[in-house]
């Protein structure tokens, strides 16, 4: 039965992978498109020069319509089937350890990324944030490549140290918190990019035409980025608590402990700098691609290689 | 974010740090001569400037770094033993920078509680006047709204003053303090963006604080307890014991706990999983002075409270009871060695040594196996954590232990070095194998030693924090201040009738918002309808 589950949840695992790909390059495609359409008066040259024959066809007459781009369509939909397979998987995968599906490194990566995505999904319906698409699919294909490659281990039962309510709560929230870091970070990273085009007109990457102004992806990056602040304090001390029940002690500088800080300190300073005359901006931005990192780094490295007491990624 | 224009009433605005993008700009700098008062305040506004608050932040993130990179002697002391001996030049620069004590060291506290006091410097001035922009009427309706955020206009055939006290009506229903100027209501809302900001800073102190006072009147104490054993809650009953600052041996509560039973379930069915616990349970019975003993348990997890106290269950393992005889049939020792855990299937290190009541000092290193099987190269090892087919084999030594010199010694190990090995691999006696109810001969007629049954330990920790539940109602507080810093919308609207002509009004709004307010236009927009539905009806 066991078996059954896992092997089912596995190939949706791998299914969802294939299906992510075919989004990542839709959404390159549509990349490429935007740098077509951001400069009307050099198509037809860079269409005969680069070979984007189709891109003209499809796009050159219907650039004044606020219709759809055929690829941005086709990459929506490949990310939403995409995205089933992956919930399934996780889903399946919960199923078949009888428990939730975040209790390791390799389920934490499933889940967490599926939540990515699946945030990504529903701020599309009062922001529009395709143009990370491409960001967001590539990230999360990487994120599950390493996962099912490096991180895999078999069902196991849940050691009594994490035999808690607070499982379900504080890892769930934390990968809650790393979705909306990540957007916040993929779009502080378009905001550096539009930033340097606004300050030289005429260089940069073509496609940043067709994206919003720098300010509005500020803002964009920052509602996202306090959203996952708020998750992330949440998590700090539902930790916290579940320390002190499972350890005796609510805070005790465990090296993951003390990485959670960090991540927490450098996000306050972002939420600051944005409030700072001088650090507004680029500077800010900098301070959310470096949080995220730090989110990553926490994830991969701390876990691996530093000696601590969230010693959970069964490998 | 569109820059906010000059308010002409300041007391209802938030109060902005120096350096804060929406405060008034710097004057230009000025060189008057400053006295000593006038550096005092110089450094004192530094201090609590945006610039300064943001430079710690980062910078305490910075200094937190180390603290992850090197064992630190709170959480992982034998780390640091380890570190010390590998790289000892690196670790005597580190141990001077007092990187082993990265959290408590003296350039990490400077930076944290400096970082409080910007905090507090900023937070004091602000919550007064955050308390009067709260009894302060909102600022009059400026005189062209068209210049502000959301504006609309909207026209409708009504009564002047019928429109402007429907619109109070409307704001005030919304939530809104409002204040009519004339033809025009000026409303704002959302004091408690500001409140809530304040609050979560507030807090945050408070959990420096307790954890802080706390901190020092707390205690952490370690104990290992055999089946069929008792604790006391006494400084002299705990193997390791931690006290705050301001510990005194009467803020131990009189208390005991016996070990009744501890029960470990192992994995059996999973193959992938083969002998991995999943749970662990101690039968205890607890005693309070003056109290009736009652029955409890601990997990994992779930700690045993017991008088303010919680107590912990941290660790578990064998402590195989032996009795060792003189030749005489004398018994010299009889009690249960509790062995520390070596893997994951238990092989456990047994140390026994006996100081006096044989011939000559006699030291046992012992190697017990839960569930032996036998190697191809004829040694012992263990394939599951629970008691299949226990055994222990020891190697003895005779010699000096090393117990006299008065130093403190480490019960869980034996110093070789003035020990010679009378049994094991490296003499002739090969090394004493023992399963429960056996007895054997010592070498050299030293005496008996006999295996008579295995018993659990659990390792019970006991951690009494007076504060803790005040960190906890802060850290709660930080939380709610921080949604309701982050989610409130601080907006002020305004609604005036711009042109009455033959019963017809122009009637126009407008709104500034006070920091992120991503649903203002929209929020106009509504009011605008309803207010002109309402006078349509």
């Amino acid at each position: 039965m066991i078996e059954t589950l896992v092997s089912y949840s596995n190939l949706a695992v791998y299914s969802a992978m294939a299906v992510y790909a075919l989004a990542f390059i839709m959404f390159t495609l549509d990349l490429s498109r935007r740098a077509v359409v951001a400069e009307p008066a050099k198509v037809a040259v860079r269409a005969s020069v680069n070979g984007y024959t189709t891109v003209l066809e499809q796009d050159a007459p219907a650039e004044v319509a606020p219709k759809t781009p055929p690829f941005l369509r086709i990459a929506m939909a490949l990310t939403v089937v995409a995205w089933v397979l992956h919930v399934a998987a996780a889903v399946l995968r919960g199923a078949a350890a009888g428990r939730v599906p975040w209790a390791n490194m390799f389920e934490f990566t499933l889940t967490a990324t599926a939540i990515i995505i699946g945030v990504f999904l529903v701020v599309q319906f009062w922001q529009d944030i395709r143009f990370i698409g491409a960001f967001v699919s590539g990230f999360v294909l990487i994120a599950l490549g390493v996962a099912t490659v490096s991180f895999y281990v078999d069902v196991v039962p849940l050691p009594p140290s994490l035999q808690s309510a607070w499982l379900v709560i504080h890892v769930f929230v934390a990968s809650l918190g790393t979705g909306f870091f990540a957007l916040g970070g993929a779009l502080s990273i378009v905001q550096l990019l539009q930033a340097r085009r606004e300050a030289n007109p005429g260089s940069g990457l073509k496609f940043l035409g067709t994206l919003p102004t720098a300010e509005k992806l500020e803002t964009m990056a920052y509602r996202m980025v306090v959203i996952g602040f708020v998750f992330w304090t949440f998590t700090l001390i539902a930790g916290a608590i579940w320390a002190e029940r499972a350890w005796g002690r609510y805070w005790g500088f465990d090296t993951k402990e003390v990485w959670t800080f960090i991540i927490w300190t450098i996000f306050a300073g972002y939420i600051h700098a944005r409030a700072t005359r001088g650090w507004r901006g680029s500077r800010s931005a900098w301070l959310a691609i470096i949080g995220f990192s730090a989110v990553v780094f926490n994830f991969t490295i701390v876990n691996l290689f530093f000696k601590g007491l969230h010693a959970y990624s069964g490998l | 974010m569109a820059s906010n224009p000059p308010s002409d009433n300041v007391a209802s605005d938030s109060y902005r740090p120096q350096g804060h993008f929406d405060a008034a700009p710097d004057a230009p700098i000025q060189q008057p001569k400053l006295g000593f008062v006038g550096y005092l305040r110089f450094f004192w506004r530094q201090l609590t400037s945006m610039r300064t608050a943001l430079f710690l932040l980062l910078l305490l993130a910075i200094a937190a770094i180390p603290g992850s990179l090197v064992p630190q002697v709170s959480s992982d002391p034998n780390g640091v033993v380890q570190y010390k001996a590998n790289y000892p030049e690196a670790a005597a620069i580190l141990d001077t920078l007092q990187v082993f004590n990265t959290f408590s060291s003296v350039w990490f506290s400077a930076i944290y509680l400096l970082l409080f006091v910007s905090l507090i410097g900023c937070v004091i001035p602000r919550t007064k006047h955050h308390f009067d922009a709260l009894r302060a009427r909102p600022p009059k309706t400026p005189a062209r709204l068209a210049r502000l955020e959301g504006f609309t206009t909207r026209e409708v055939t009504a009564d002047a003053a019928t429109a402007v006290l429907e619109a109070r009506t409307l704001l005030r229903r919304a939530g809104y303090r409002t204040e009519v100027y004339g033809d025009s209501v000026s409303a704002e809302r959302g004091y408690l963006r500001e409140t809530g900001n304040l609050v979560f800073h507030t807090a945050l102190i408070g959990v420096l604080v307790s954890v802080g006072i706390g901190g020092g009147f707390a205690y952490t104490g370690q104990r290992v307890v055999v089946e069929g054993y008792a604790m006391t809650n006494t400084l002299a009953s705990y193997d390791s014991f931690n006290p705050g600052r301001f510990f005194t041996d009467s803020a131990l509560q009189p208390f005991s706990i016996a070990l009744d039973s501890f029960t470990p379930t192992y994995e059996v069915e999973n193959l992938d999983a083969l002998g991995q616990p999943t749970d662990f349970v101690a039968d205890v019975t607890s005693t309070v002075r003056g109290g009736e003993s009652q029955k409890e348990q601990i997990k994992v997890n779930e700690p045993l409270s017991i008088g303010g106290t919680s107590v912990f269950l941290l660790g578990n393992g064998y402590a195989p009871l032996l009795t060792i005889r003189d030749p005489e049939g004398t018994v010299v020792f009889s009690q249960p060695t509790a062995c520390l855990p070596q893997d994951n299937n238990l092989t456990s290190n047994c140390i026994i040594k006996l100081p006096d009541g044989l011939a000559e000092q006699v030291g046992m290193l012992g190697f017990f196996y839960p569930s032996a099987v036998e190697l191809a190269d004829g040694t012992l090892a263990s394939n599951f954590p629970d008691t299949i087919n226990p055994v222990i084999s020891f190697f003895m030594y005779t010699g000096d232990l090393g117990l006299d010199n008065g130093a403190g010694s480490n019960a869980y190990a034996l110093t070789l070095d003035n020990l010679t090995q009378i049994a094991g691999n490296d003499s002739d006696v090969p090394a004493i194998k023992l399963s429960p109810g056996d007895v054997a001969d010592l070498p050299n007629g030293l005496g008996t030693i006999e295996f008579t049954a295995v018993p659990r330990f659990v390792s019970l920790d006991v951690h009494h924090d007076p504060t803790q539940l005040w960190v906890l109602v802060f850290a709660v507080l930080v939380v709610a201040g921080l949604v309701t810093s982050l989610f409130i919308p601080r907006r002020r609207v305004w609604i005036k009738v711009a042109e009455s002509r033959d019963g017809v009004l122009t009637l126009e709004y407008a709104a500034l918002a006070r920091g992120d307010d991503p649903g203002l236009d929209a929020a106009v927009a509504e009011i605008a309808d309803r207010h002109i539905d309402q006078l349509k009806a």
